[in-house]
C-alpha cells in the first residue's frame, strides 16, 4: 500500500469512527417527526387586531374619565375598528385639556378634526409594531403553557412573516385538552360587582333605568349547571369597568379545595398587586367581588374583611380543570385570542405503522439495489455498496448533529438519496468499462474513468442541491424535511462516490496487482 | 456483463413519432382530466377536514356512509389501505363561510359523535386533519411558486454551465414529465397532495439530472467529434451514456417501486408520482431535451449560415469554392 492510498484509507476510517460516534445511541440521537412519532401539528392566528383594540379603548377611556373629571358633558367617545377612535362633542371649555392629552399620547396616535371633534388613528409603524409584540409574546405565553404541559421537543415558532404560529407536540395524545390550553385567552380580571346577578340584561338593569352607567360594564357569567341533564340557565352582572387587579399582578396560582371540599384555584399576588387589592378590598368590605375569567363571571364572592396577598377562585370546576386553569394563569395570559387555521393529528398506532412502512420499504429498496450492483459489476458493485453505506451512516451522523427531524418524506429523501449515490457509482464505473475497451490497462482507465465523470457528477448534484434548495425556501414541513434530507445526502455523495470509491478502487488494485478489473 | 456495449441506435430519428406521442399523452390525459372535473386536489390545496378511524372489526363503507347521513355536505367515505385493517378515510369538504376557530374542528368532532351514535362498531381515531381555507390557499401558492421557481433555477445553471438551446431542451423536457405525471394521476384519480408536490419537484431535479449526464457528454463529445453535425453528436452521446442511463433508471425505479409497495398508504401518491416520473425524467432525456437542443441548432446554424451567406454576397466574392473557417457548427463534409 502506498503513502497516498495510506492516508485515504485513514481519513475515510476516520470520518466513519465520527459518524459513528454522533449517532451513538441511535435513538436519543435522531428525533422522529410528527407522522412517524404521532402528536399535534396546529397552526394558529393570533387575532392581533384584539391587542390593538385594547389599547385603543384603554387611550379612549382615558380621555373620556379626564374630560368627564374635568366638568365636560355631552362628550362620545367611540372605536372605530382597532385602530383609531372618536372623541366627539367636546366644550370648549374643555378643548384645551383635549389637545394637552392628544399631545400625550401623540406619540401613537395621530389627532385629526376640529371644533371639539376629534379622531384619533394609531400611527402605522405604531401598529405593525404592536402586532409584532403581540405574536411574540403570544409565542412566549404558549410555550410557557407547554412547558408546564411537560412535552418533550415542542416545537413554538412563528409561521411566515405575518400573524401566524406553528406549534408541534410530538407525542400528545389529548387533542382537546392541549388545543384548549394553547386557545384560552386566560385572561383574569377582578372586578367590583354593582349589580346582580339576574336571568337577563333587562332586568339587570332595571335599577339604573335600562342604560349601563359610565364606568360600569355587563359580563355573563358562566353557565352553571345545578343539576345534570337540565339546560343551564344564564345569568348576568353588573361590574365596575376598570379592574381591581389582572393576572398581570399574580405571582402564583395553584390548584386548591374550596370549603366545600370542591376544586378550586388558589392565587397570591406579587407586592405592588397585593397593595391594590389590599386598598380596594378594605374600601369595600361587604360588596361582592367578581372573578371574572376570558370575559366570564366565574364566581362572585363576598368581601368579608381586607385581603392583602392570596385569594381563591372558586366555581364549578373539575379537578383536571382547576389543574389546568392554574397552569394558564401562572403562564400569563395570552395578549390576544387565537384561532386554528389548520390542524393534524397523528396517532402513535398509524406513527408506528409508517415507521415500518418507511423501515420495510427502505430495506426492500436497498436489497434490490444491491443484489442488482452485485450482480451486474460483480467485484466493483461491492465498492458500489461500501459507498453508500457510508453515505446512509454520514446521513444519519448529520441529521443528529445538526437536530434534524426524520419525517415520512424525509426516509423518502434517503432512498432518493440511496438513488444518487448508486447513479454516480453507475456513471463512474460505465465510463471505466469504456475506457477499459479502448485498450487501456485497469490502473488507467480507473485514472481516467473517475477524472472524466467528476464534473458530471459535480453538475448533477449541483443542480439537485438547487431543486432542494428551492424546495426549502417555499416549501411547509414535511416538504422541508425531504429537501433537508436529500440536500444532506448529496453534499456527502460527492465525498463518497468520488473519493471513496476511487480509494477502494485503488486499493483493490494495489492488492490483486492484476491486470484485469471486476467490473 | 455489459449491457449495450457499443449501442448505436439512432434515436433522432424518433423525435418526431415522440413529440407526437408525449402530445398526445399529455393533451389527452389532461382532456380527460376535464372531462372528470379537474384535477382532484387534496384537502392540504382545498381546506376541509380528514379522519381517519381505525374499526374493531370489518365493516362496510356504506354502513359508515349511512351514519354520516345526519350530516350536511358532500363527504367522501373510503377504505384507507390495506383492507383487513379495516381502517376507513372520510373526509368533509371546506363548508364556505364556515367560521375560523373552534368552527373549523367541528366537522370532525360531529363525525365522530355521529359514528359513535350510529353503533356501527368500536373505533380509534388514526388521525385527523383539518385545513383552514387560508392554510389551502397559501399551501397551493407556495407549491406552484417552489415548482416554477426550482424549474428556472434549474435552468439558468444549465444555461450557464452548457449553452441556452440546452437549457431550453431541459426546461421543455422538466415541464413535459410534470405534465405526464399530473396527466396520469389526475386520470387514475390521485390527489394533489403536498407529498405530491414534493415528488414532482424530485422529479424535475431528476430529469435534469439525467438531462445533464447526456449533455455533459454531448459537450465531450463536441470537442472530440469536432465538425460533425449536432445530430451525430447528440445521438452518439445518448448511445454512449444509455447504458448508465438505462441502469441507474432501473436501479431507483426499484428503489421507489419498494416504497410504492411497502411504503405504507400514506406515502402511496408520492411512490406513484415517483414512479412515472422515474420513466418519464428517462424518455424525455432522450427524445425530449435533446430533440428540442437539436432542432433549435438547426435553426442557430440556418440562420448563421444564412448571415455568412449574406455576407458572402456582400463582399460579392467571385470565388463560391473559398474555404470557410472552420466553426463547430460548420459541416466538415
Amino acid at each position: 500500500m502506498n503513502k497516498n492510498l495510506r492516508w485515504k484509507a485513514l481519513a475515510i476510517f476516520a470520518v466513519i469512527a465520527l459518524a459513528a460516534w454522533m449517532i451513538y445511541p441511535i435513538d436519543k440521537k435522531v428525533r422522529l417527526g410528527l407522522d412517524l412519532k404521532g402528536g399535534v401539528h396546529l397552526v394558529l392566528r393570533v387575532q392581533t387586531d384584539d391587542a390593538l383594540r385594547l389599547g385603543s379603548e384603554a387611550a379612549m377611556e382615558r380621555i373620556r374619565t379626564e374630560l368627564t373629571k374635568a366638568g365636560a358633558t355631552g362628550v362620545t367617545a367611540t372605536l372605530d375598528g382597532a385602530t383609531a377612535f372618536q372623541i366627539n362633542g367636546v366644550p370648549d371649555a374643555q378643548d384645551a385639556l383635549l389637545r394637552q392629552l392628544g399631545s400625550e399620547i401623540e406619540s401613537t396616535y395621530d389627532r385629526s378634526g376640529s371644533g371639539g371633534n376629534y379622531r384619533f388613528q394609531m400611527k402605522p409603524n405604531i401598529a405593525v409594531q404592536l402586532r409584532d409584540e403581540t405574536v411574540a409574546q403570544a409565542i412566549r405565553t404558549i410555550e410557557n403553557r407547554i412547558n408546564e404541559l411537560g412535552v418533550a421537543e415542542p416545537v413554538v415558532a412563528r409561521q411566515g412573516a405575518g400573524d401566524q404560529i406553528l406549534v408541534q407536540l410530538p407525542g400528545v395524545t389529548d387533542v382537546g385538552r392541549a388545543k384548549d390550553i394553547i386557545k384560552s385567552t386566560a385572561l383574569l380580571e377582578l372586578k367590583l360587582v354593582e349589580a346582580g346577578p339576574a336571568s337577563t340584561r333587562e332586568i339587570l338593569l332595571q335599577s339604573t333605568g335600562g342604560q349601563v352607567p359610565a364606568g360600569s360594564e355587563v359580563v355573563p357569567g358562566v353557565a352553571e349547571r345545578l343539576t345534570p341533564g337540565e339546560s343551564p340557565s344564564p345569568t348576568f352582572w353588573l361590574v365596575q369597568h376598570a379592574p381591581v387587579i389582572t393576572g398581570r399582578d399574580l405571582r402564583t396560582a395553584k390548584p386548591t379545595l374550596d370549603e366545600y371540599n370542591k376544586p378550586a384555584v388558589s392565587f397570591s399576588l406579587k407586592s405592588d398587586g397585593a397593595v391594590k387589592f389590599g386598598n380596594a378590598t378594605g374600601a369595600n368590605v361587604g360588596k361582592q367581588l367578581a372573578i371574572i375569567l376570558d370575559n366570564r363571571v366565574q364566581s362572585a364572592p363576598r368581601i368579608d374583611s381586607r385581603i392583602t396577598d392570596e385569594g381563591r377562585i372558586a366555581g364549578s370546576f373539575t379537578q383536571q380543570e382547576a389543574a389546568d386553569l392554574s397552569l394558564k394563569l401562572r403562564s400569563g395570559a395570552l395578549p390576544a385570542s387565537l384561532t386554528y387555521l389548520e390542524e393534524r393529528t397523528v396517532g402513535p398506532t398509524l406513527g408506528i405503522d409508517s415507521i415500518r412502512a418507511g423501515i420495510i420499504a427502505s430495506l426492500v429498496g436497498l436489497a434490490l439495489v444491491v443484489v442488482f450492483m452485485l450482480v451486474y459489476y460483480k467485484l466493483s458493485g461491492v465498492n458500489a455498496i461500501v459507498a453508500m453505506s457510508i453515505n446512509l451512516l454520514v446521513l444519519l451522523a448529520m441529521m443528529a448533529y445538526f437536530g434534524a427531524t426524520m419525517t415520512l418524506p424525509g426516509i423518502a429523501g434517503f432512498i432518493l438519496t440511496i438513488g444518487m449515490g448508486v447513479d454516480s457509482n453507475v456513471l463512474i464505473f460505465e465510463r471505466i468499462k469504456e475506457e477499459l475497451s479502448s485498450q487501456k490497462g485497469p490502473r488507467q482507465a480507473v485514472g481516467a474513468g473517475f477524472d472524466r465523470v467528476f464534473w458530471t457528477i459535480l453538475d448533477t448534484h449541483i443542480a439537485s442541491l438547487i431543486a432542494a434548495a428551492f424546495l426549502f425556501q417555499f416549501g411547509t414541513g414535511p416538504v422541508r424535511g425531504f429537501a433537508t434530507t436529500l440536500s444532506i445526502g448529496l453534499l456527502i455523495n460527492v465525498f463518497t462516490s468520488v473519493f471513496v470509491s476511487r480509494a477502494l478502487f485503488e486499493f483493490e488494485l494495489s492488492v490483486r496487482k492484476s491486470q484485469s478489473l471486476s467490473i | 456483463m455489459q449491457i449495450f456495449k457499443n449501442a448505436n441506435y439512432d434515436f433522432i430519428k424518433w423525435r418526431w413519432h415522440a413529440l407526437i406521442l408525449s402530445s398526445v399523452l399529455i393533451i389527452g390525459g389532461f382532456l380527460l382530466m376535464l372531462a372528470r372535473g379537474g384535477m382532484p386536489l387534496g384537502i392540504d390545496f382545498t381546506g376541509g377536514t380528514l379522519v381517519v378511524v381505525k374499526f374493531d372489526k370489518p365493516v362496510h363503507e356504506d354502513t359508515v356512509r349511512k351514519a354520516l347521513d345526519v350530516l350536511p355536505g358532500d363527504k367522501v367515505v373510503q377504505q384507507y389501505g390495506d383492507p383487513k385493517l379495516n381502517e376507513v378515510l372520510i373526509r368533509f369538504p371546506q363548508v364556505k363561510g364556515q367560521e375560523q376557530g373552534f368552527g373549523l374542528e367541528a366537522n370532525s368532532q360531529r363525525a365522530l359523535a355521529a359514528l359513535r351514535q350510529a353503533n356501527v362498531g368500536k373505533f380509534d381515531v388514526l388521525s385527523t386533519e383539518v385545513v383552514g381555507p387560508v392554510v389551502g390557499e397559501e399551501l397551493q401558492k407556495k407549491g406552484l411558486y417552489a415548482t416554477i421557481a426550482s424549474i428556472f433555477g434549474l435552468s439558468i445553471y444549465i444555461a450557464f454551465r452548457f449553452r441556452f438551446i440546452f437549457a431550453v431542451g431541459a426546461l421543455v423536457a422538466t415541464f413535459h414529465d410534470i405534465f405526464v405525471v399530473l396527466a396520469l394521476m389526475g386520470f387514475l384519480g390521485y390527489e394533489l397532495s403536498l407529498n405530491v408536490v414534493a415528488a414532482i419537484l424530485t422529479i424535475s431535479g431528476y430529469s435534469v439530472n439525467d438531462t445533464i449526464v447526456v449533455f455533459d457528454r454531448v459537450r465531450e463529445n463536441m470537442k472530440v467529434m469536432r465538425g460533425k453535425p449536432l445530430d451525430q453528436i447528440v445521438n452518439a452521446s445518448v448511445n454512449q451514456t444509455l447504458g448508465r442511463t438505462v441502469i441507474t433508471s432501473t436501479t431507483t425505479f426499484l428503489a421507489v417501486l419498494a416504497l410504492y409497495v411497502f411504503g405504507g398508504e400514506v406515502l402511496r401518491g408520492f411512490a406513484f408520482a415517483m414512479l412515472v416520473g422515474v420513466v418519464t425524467g428517462t424518455y424525455s432525456t432522450v427524445f425530449i431535451a435533446a430533440t428540442i437542443a437539436i432542432i433549435l441548432s438547426r435553426r442557430e446554424m440556418n440562420a448563421r449560415r444564412a448571415q455568412q451567406a449574406e455576407k458572402v454576397a456582400d463582399v460579392a466574392s467571385p470565388s463560391a469554392a473559398r474555404p470557410r473557417k472552420p466553426g463547430r457548427n460548420v459541416r466538415a463534409s
